[in-house]
């Protein structure tokens, strides 16, 4: 069925497909999916509704963005498909298995890097595998290959501070992949990296997806960024957020920064933006 | 003192942290001096800093020996502070059931004056050192539980969301991630705590002992002797300076990372 939303053609860019809850029928038994996913804080002064009822499939190997105005729940709703977070109504499946608690298989990166001030760089990226209590010997080769694949060969023994925001995020992209999930959760993870650093991330970040299969789901408040990225883009409405639509990305598998100047991007990035003028601005 | 060396080296000495707080003190008794002098302020009143150096040169061995007990009051009504402090504080901080209860308790038993119940004790323990660490571990309790919650309060979520998302165990998370984040906060506390301690183990030699630096100063305020009673104070601040500075040490071992100790390699350095 998935088949079915990738035929549009490359010079039919005005064809992008607006998929609707009930269209991307979901395969049960793989990738993440969402069925009437809403949640309401409840705090002293009253409930806060944070989030329509979501129904949305993400597929195997899929790089997944959302992008949204700031407040509309986003944050909230990677916290609750990690299982952190309950939802208000509604069920959340991973490969097929209700999430009720955090389940494991996903590295997050949030937009503060949360580096472990007390640990050193190699030990940092560790993490996770101390917390699943497995042999570090057999990750150490990994956690020091991705630190190289970062740029930040030699740090290994730096403590944090040593480190300029945009390493230490770089560094806490090493986490989450060290102990090789099959999911990926970054929450604007790229929010504190200069322009260049920035684009080098994408290019990056986009070739280990490619190589390694991986599903991404990704949060980002810039739209290049998004399309740049991604297989699909979910743009959500203001505050309760809901969905306003679903984009899929007919760039190909193999991106370089040239996409960007590809007349589908650029019909792409200004579709989603008019999502926001019409509304308020993002962010 | 340092009048005979080079000019290069003396202001290299008086730059040596160490050494500020001595040349402070100096400052100080030599005004205190001046004071006596100049103002002719009698000797039952405020002694001259040369006789409680007389004294506590002559008195040292009496005053070592009754600094003992005190130390060994103070360091049992610490560590109980510490034992007992840093697990309430754990509790409070974790269980929004237990704050409600025990909390406004722990500030409302603050406003109690230790020195007023410290006659308890003795009615209850008898004269020997029992009371005293009971009023020691009263005075220290508070201040480790009221920064050990604030550390524990003060970690961010999302770092242990993260930790969380890892799968680690609730008793792994804390430890990795909680526990230390705390021990700044809690060492800020364990260092009031313990000059607190001191001054409740001379709370509980006061009201009844018949040992320890509390015991000296009682005495000497019966007989006028204001020399041995300025001498005990010079005791218990050493005492007090002492302990602070091995809890200081102790905190440099276990949080080499922590800011405050950083600042301090730039400085040193
Ligand atoms: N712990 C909480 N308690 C109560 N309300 C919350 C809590 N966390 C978030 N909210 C509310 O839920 C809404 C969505 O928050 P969320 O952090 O998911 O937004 P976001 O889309 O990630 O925003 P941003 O782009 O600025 O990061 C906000 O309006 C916020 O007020
Ligand atoms: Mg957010």
């Amino acid at each position: 069925m998935t088949a079915a939303m990738r035929t549009m053609s490359v010079d039919q860019p005005s064809a992008h497909l607006r998929v609707v809850s009930e269209q991307s029928a979901p395969s049960t038994t793989s990738g993440i999916n969402l069925s009437g996913v809403s949640k309401t804080y409840g705090t002293g002064d009253g409930k806060v509704p944070s989030l329509r009822p979501l129904d949305f499939h993400i597929n195997d190997g899929e790089f997944f963005v959302v992008v949204g105005p700031s407040g509309c729940g986003k944050s909230t709703l990677l916290k609750m498909i990690s299982g952190l977070l309950p939802p208000t109504t509604g069920e959340i499946h991973v490969d097929g298995n209700k999430v009720t608690e955090p389940h494991g298989d996903v590295g997050i990166v949030f937009q503060n890097a949360l580096l472990l001030p007390w640990r050193n760089i190699i030990n940092n990226v560790l993490m996770p595998i101390d917390m699943k209590n497995l042999p570090r010997a057999d990750y150490m080769d990994r956690a020091k290959q991705l630190l190289k694949m970062v740029g930040l060969e030699g740090f290994e023994k730096k403590l944090p501070w040593q480190l300029s925001g945009g390493m230490q995020q770089r560094a806490s992209i090493c986490r989450a992949l060290v102990h090789d999930p099959k999911i990926m959760m970054m929450d604007e993870p790229f929010g504190a990296l200069d322009a260049m650093t920035r684009e080098k991330m994408n290019v990056e970040l986009s070739r280990i997806q490619r190589t390694t299969g991986k599903t991404i789901l990704l949060i980002t408040h810039s739209i290049p960024e998004a399309v740049f990225l991604a297989d699909k883009v979910l743009v959500m409405t203001e505050r309760p957020g809901g969905i306003a639509a679903i984009y899929d990305v007919p760039l190909g598998r193999e991106r370089t920064l040239d996409a960007m100047a590809n007349p589908i991007f650029i019909d792409l990035v200004a579709r989603i933006r008019k999502h926001f003028m019409t509304n308020s601005a993002l962010d | 003192m340092s009048e005979k060396k080079a000019p290069g080296s003396v202001s290299k000495l008086l730059n040596a942290s160490w050494l500020r707080p001595f040349v402070l003190l100096v400052m100080i008794v030599v005004g205190w001096d001046l004071a006596i002098r100049i103002f002719n302020i009698p000797a039952y009143q405020i002694p001259a800093p040369g006789d409680v150096v007389k004294v506590l040169y002559t008195d040292w061995p009496e005053l070592l020996a009754q600094s003992g007990p005190t130390t060994y009051a103070t360091l049992l009504g610490f560590l109980a502070s510490a034992v007992f402090g840093i697990p309430i504080a754990m509790l409070i901080a974790g269980s929004r059931t237990v704050e409600s209860y025990v909390y406004p308790l722990l500030v409302f038993s603050q406003s109690i004056p230790k020195v007023a119940i410290a006659p308890l004790f003795v009615v209850w323990f008898g004269f020997g050192i029992v009371p005293k660490i009971i009023a020691a571990f009263l005075l220290g309790f508070f201040p480790v539980v009221v920064s050990a919650v604030q550390g524990f309060k003060s970690v961010d979520p999302d770092m242990v969301d993260l930790a969380r998302a890892m799968k680690g165990s609730r008793f792994r998370v804390f430890c990795a991630v909680n526990l230390p984040h705390a021990l700044p906060a809690i060492f800020s506390g364990l260092k009031v705590s313990v000059t607190l301690a001191v001054v409740g183990a001379v709370v509980g030699e006061f009201v009844g002992s018949n040992s320890g630096i509390g015991y000296v100063l009682q005495r000497s305020i019966g007989t006028f002797d204001l020399p041995t009673m300025f001498a005990a104070l010079v005791i218990l601040a050493l005492l007090g300076v002492i302990l602070f500075w091995l809890v200081d040490r102790i905190e440099r071992f276990a949080i080499p990372w922590h800011v405050s100790q950083r600042a301090d390699v730039f400085v040193g350095s």
